[in-house]
């Protein structure tokens, strides 16, 4: 019996999906998205948060449509594919802490998994960092579920309802996006904000990024794309399925990149990234544990929230809230280095990662 | 009866942990798995192959998901 029917779960359908990942997201660098980003979740949640003005970086304020389309793209294949299920109520506070140490950690390095690829297939090797730090990070995630560590058991809800919300709000800010428009002059619509310059000034045209998102959360719910996954199965238990899917997504957008004159190999002077190298280390690897302690990476709790996973959207909820913590306390890092706070932030991220992954397990597995 | 492992309403990788603890306890027979999840299905399928064990039962009921798996 083989029992997995659906051909992006096998290992050619990862394969398959990272690469497509891989062309696209370079293409939408191309297109307009900023460079080494043509998708970061944490950036362009990050970029959400400020076009909800909940933090006024006016540099990195833009309603991403790339992660409305995740989100909305997942949630049409889980219907079409009889997969959403709306479930919830697994510790869903410590997820919401976690999504925001996650970005915090994030914002150190400036980028999520996603982007700590394409940064480095861009040619970006301080990215190497960040990667080592996101694999330590992780590593550390995996020693605590040896130990037992579990956020406890979901349940699924009885009403169909109850996984609509995070789709819905998906689906309003679109509306906001599309209605809205900067007053002349002004970086402010009426209800969003919209970066005049920075990187949240530089996007694809909206219905391509839109699109792009949307195919991408198809592909991604129905193949498990998961960037964290990828290097906890490969520590936990020698298993290289989601692997071979980052694998794929990183030579697919090196070989894009190399086409399209993208790739500027250098520590120095990358796009929106800095060279203190411990701190992208650190930076990551908090992200790292935070993605391992909560399941998945950024990118796979927007495709999980989008099948009705609400702990998922909590994590999600979390990171938003995050960024605007991260830039509204000086924690965000910037290409001039990290913020005046980020110490105190990563360390208190690891201290309270370190307490949930110590007190949170089950004693009989 | 054979060992059962309720794996339902459990996040990544707790699925699988949970079903390679057993097998390791187990070494061979039978061991019975529920999860409420196709994500959490595929990767124990994939993880039960990769230690050398047979999947021969595959039920999929409203609410979860029943796997057999045999060695």
């Amino acid at each position: 019996m083989n029992g997995i029917s659906n051909f992006l779960a096998t290992r050619w359908g990862i394969i398959l999906v990272g690469a497509i990942i891989g062309i696209l997201a370079p293409i939408l660098q191309k297109l307009g998205n900023p460079p080494n980003m043509g998708i970061c979740v944490a950036c362009m949640e990050r970029d959400i948060a400020g076009a909800l003005g909940f933090h006024r970086a006016e540099v990195v304020q833009y309603m991403r449509p790339e992660i409305i389309g995740f989100v909305l793209g997942s949630f049409i294949s889980a219907l079409l594919f009889k997969e959403y299920r709306p479930r919830g109520g697994s510790a869903p506070f410590i997820r919401f802490i976690l999504g925001m140490f996650a970005m915090i950690g994030a914002l150190t390095f400036l980028g999520c998994p996603w982007r700590s690829i394409l940064r480095l297939a861009g040619g970006d090797l301080n990215a190497i960092f960040g990667l080592l730090g996101l694999v330590f990070g992780i590593f550390i995630g995996t020693i605590f579920f040896r130990m037992g560590y579990s956020l406890g058991r979901s349940q699924g809800f009885p009403y169909k309802a109850a996984g609509l919300g995070f789709p819905f709000l998906m689906l309003v800010c679109l509306v906001l996006l599309l209605i809205d428009s900067p007053l002349p002059g002004t970086n402010k619509g009426e209800f969003l904000f919209f970066s005049i310059k920075g990187p949240g000034s530089q996007h694809a045209p909206i219905f391509i990024s839109l699109l792009a998102g949307l195919f991408i959360g198809i592909l991604a719910q129905r193949s498990r794309f998961c960037t964290m996954g990828a290097f906890r199965d490969v520590i936990l238990f020698r298993q290289f399925h989601l692997f071979l899917g980052v694998a794929s997504f990183f030579i697919a957008a090196l070989i894009t990149n190399l086409i399209l004159g993208q790739f500027n190999p250098g520590f120095e002077n990358q796009p929106i990234a800095h060279t203190m190298q411990l701190w992208n280390f650190l930076g990551m690897a908090l992200a790292g544990l935070c993605f391992a302690l909560a399941g998945g990476c950024p990118g796979r709790q927007l495709f999980l929230s989008g099948e009705g996973d609400g702990d998922a959207a909590i994590f999600a909820t979390g990171m938003i809230v995050g960024a605007a913590v991260a830039h509204n306390f000086g924690l965000a890092a910037s290409p001039k280095g990290i913020g005046p706070h980020t110490p105190e932030a990563i360390l208190l991220g690891f201290i309270v990662c370190i307490v949930i992954g110590l007190t949170m397990r089950v004693k009989k597995a | 009866m054979p060992e059962v492992v309720d794996a339902r309403g459990l996040s990544c990788p707790e699925p699988v942990l949970r079903t390679l603890k057993a097998i390791k306890a187990l070494g061979q027979g039978e061991l019975e798995i529920w999860v409420d999840n196709p994500t959490a299905k595929e990767n124990v399928i994939r993880a039960a192959k990769t230690s050398g064990w047979n999947v021969v039962e595959i039920k999929e009921l409203p609410d979860s998901i029943k796997l057999v798996i045999k060695k």
